[in-house]
């Protein structure tokens, strides 16, 4: 039988289709890290706590008040994104003069205690979270199985992908957006609300996290930890594709989860380490990542 | 006169070793995973079988006084490793308990050895503990990767599954597991198809459960554990893997992790335990009374095996007067062991405890009758039969005649 690399076409097109859906899951976090790093200079590690919030109160929706997976989809991400606002609000706002680092240290501590509650209460094995009727079972596409969940992922993250850029590249919200964060005294004498832009933003950024999480649930064990396995990587991949720059944490997300996917194959005791090896050559080359601009 | 010398010095003998007993004081650190993928099923739990054991043991009325002292090695050999140094060398700790992940527990097996302590572990898997790595300061008490190849190994190949693929945690314990499931499969006349070793802990495991199914095997083994096995087994339903002809062995699963997956997702997994709660009316009795002290949770497999590690334990420092490590060793392997949670059971020459495993399916939702009512009991597995036999051992303990 014809064969691509020691390994069979069809094996070898269903590892790619994997790597996308995957990459699809750097893609929307890393594009929440980017507009939050974009438009308001914070490196926000509660992202990933932010993620596993988002699959929690999906299973809590389900669980507590018998709301569905389609209703979470909007729900989840609204609510977190709500305590998004808050933690801007009353924790990042009183930091906003100061260097990076203290919002980083500050994120970093509140991922920590976030992640260390839900421990607390609902222990590290999981939850189970059954999908909906409509996402399960899949089809047969020849060369793999595609199970309907995962096809919905890639669908939901690249109309959620596009919107978001389009929004903040296409829109005068998003021009604003971007004004805002060139010259904030600027656009706030012309007599836009700067500070309430900022908090919306941050709000948007990490809804966009839950978001991840609600597509996350069915497919992975909801548990306290699930984030923080996931953030690293993530931050690697905003690294690659150039911090703040949203096209390129989309693209880097859906290319790096492709990589990652055929190291799967290839070696697959490498596919941890991998997207690190790729970062640090990336940044040895162009220390702005590949779709950034130097300052 | 001299009769009355003899007595007055077995007298002041007496008197001596009632208050050397009086002053006995040991001190256990429960060294485990309390905050990553095995905290549920170690974690505070063993902590609180640890306690029980003191106890239930009476240590008090005995003149023992027993400290329980805790940590977390994050599953890194390292930081396991340097706990267990300070323990020894500043902290007076006498004996390390549990110790899951075996990596770990690999590490901290030769620390104790140096040391000259006793080490009693409940949470590891790999059978090296008792093989070419055993110590006469170790004793492996719960189970072993041999015993769960001889249990779901022995089950799927009994039912036919003559070909197999791994999908395996890159480390000590998935390594372990994957070579006594291999050798057992090949015993059998099976063939191993092939093998995958993924990072550990891992997530998302749908790359690896497509090489499996496309490699054909009729049995796909996971040599994996905790949060990795469940989403491995969530996965594996999402893919449709059984529904295309390939079972699913779960080498090593927990109860905690049935829970996790819920029984709509686990039903009709086979799986090898040691422990379940529900065996006969002392388990119900030993664990009802856990749960009450553990909010509610049923002890799992390797929790009881705390339980009972160092209930035996606490028995020979009483037996021999005092916590000698060489001595305490010899009389745990002398003395049978027994508690509610494990029944009777022996402790042999290269450091394994022996008692019978038992080989579970996990119930469907209609079957289950109550939050925690999850296996359904298929057969009991005698110890000479469950852990590889001394003939075997590349333990250099074992005298070969």
């Amino acid at each position: 039988m014809f064969e691509l690399l020691g390994i069979p076409p069809q094996a070898l097109f269903g590892q790619l289709l994997l790597g996308l859906i995957n990459g699809a899951f750097y893609a929307i976090l890393s594009l929440g890290l980017a507009v939050i790093f974009g438009l308001l200079n914070i490196i926000n590690f509660t992202h990933g706590a932010q993620y596993m919030m988002g699959a929690f109160v999906t299973w809590m929706l389900l669980h507590y008040f018998g709301i569905g997976y389609w209703w979470a989809l909007l729900l989840a991400p609204l609510a977190v994104g709500v305590t998004g606002v808050l933690i801007q609000r009353f924790l990042l706002r009183p930091l906003h003069h100061l260097d990076h680092l203290y919002g980083l240290l500050l994120t970093f501590g509140l991922a920590l205690i976030i992640t260390g509650l839900f421990r607390n209460y609902f222990g590290v094995s999981g939850l189970p979270y059954q999908a909906p009727a409509l996402l399960s079972g899949g089809n047969n596409l020849g060369f793999m199985y595609l199970p309907n969940s995962r096809a919905w992922v890639i669908v939901a993250s690249l109309v959620v992908c596009f919107g978001t850029w389009f929004m903040i590249e296409r829109t005068r919200l998003g021009a604003y957006l971007r004004a805002a964060t060139e010259n904030p005294t600027l656009v706030q004498a012309f007599g836009i609300n700067v500070p309430l832009l900022i908090t919306l933003t941050y709000g948007f950024g990490v809804a966009l996290a839950a978001f991840a999480g609600v597509l996350a649930a069915p497919i992975y064990s909801v548990n306290p930890n699930m984030g923080s396995d996931l953030i690293i990587v993530v931050f690697a991949v905003v690294v690659i594709g150039g911090m703040g720059s949203i096209l390129g944490a989309i693209l880097t997300g859906f290319g790096l989860g492709v990589i990652e996917g055929l190291t799967k194959v290839f070696y697959p005791e490498a596919s941890a380490t991998i997207i690190f090896i790729i970062m640090a050559l990336v940044l040895l080359v162009k220390p702005a990542g590949l779709f950034g601009r130097t300052a | 006169m001299r009769l009355k010398r003899i007595l007055t010095m077995a007298a002041a003998a007496g008197l001596l070793a009632g208050a050397a007993h009086a002053q006995t004081a040991v001190k256990i650190g429960v060294l485990n995973d309390r905050s990553g993928v095995y905290a549920d099923l170690s974690g505070e739990g063993s902590v609180v079988a640890a306690r029980m054991a003191a106890e239930d043991f009476g240590a008090e009325a005995k003149g023992i006084t027993v400290e329980v002292v805790s940590a977390d090695h994050q599953n890194k050999p390292d930081i396991g490793s340097n706990i267990a140094r300070q323990w020894y060398d500043t902290e007076n700790v006498d004996v390390i308990v549990d110790v899951p992940t075996s990596s770990v527990a690999l590490a901290v097996n030769e620390i104790t050895r140096e040391k000259n302590k006793v080490f009693l572990n409940s949470g590891a898997a790999s059978s090296d503990l008792t093989g070419k790595a055993c110590s006469p300061n170790t004793i492996h008490w719960t189970y072993d990767t041999y015993a769960l190849a001889q249990g779901t190994g022995g089950a799927m190949v009994a039912q036919g599954g003559d070909s197999w693929f791994f999908i395996t945690a890159d480390y000590a314990f998935g390594h372990a597991l994957e070579r006594d499931t291999t050798a057992l499969v090949q015993a059998a006349g099976g063939q191993i198809l092939g093998s995958v070793r993924h990072p550990f802990p891992g997530s998302d495991f749908s790359s690896f459960l497509l090489q499996a199914q496309a490699s054909g095997a009729k049995v796909i083994g996971m040599a994996n554990a905790g949060g990795d096995t469940i989403n491995t087994v969530k996965q594996a339903a999402e893919f449709g893997i059984t529904q295309g002809g390939q079972s699913l062995a779960a080498l090593l699963l927990f109860i905690t992790d049935v829970r996790s997956l819920g029984l709509a997702t686990a039903q009709g997994l086979i799986m090898t335990e040691a422990f379940y709660w529900d065996i006969n009316d002392q388990t119900r009795e030993f664990s009802r009374r856990f749960a009450e002290k553990h909010g509610g949770a049923q002890p799992t497999m390797v929790q009881a095996g705390v339980y009972s590690s160092v209930l035996h334990y606490l028995k020979a420092v009483e037996a021999t007067g005092g916590k000698d490590p060489a001595a305490v060793m010899a009389k745990m392997k002398e003395m049978p062991t027994d508690d509610p949670a494990f029944g009777q059971g022996t402790v042999r020459e290269d450091g394994r405890k022996m008692h019978d495993m038992y080989l579970f399916r996990v119930k469907s939702p209609d079957q289950s009758k109550g939050e925690w009512d999850l296996y359904e009991q298929l057969a009991v597995i005698p110890a000479e039969q469950a852990f590889r036999p001394l003939a075997d051992s590349e333990c250099p303990l074992v005298k070969k005649g």
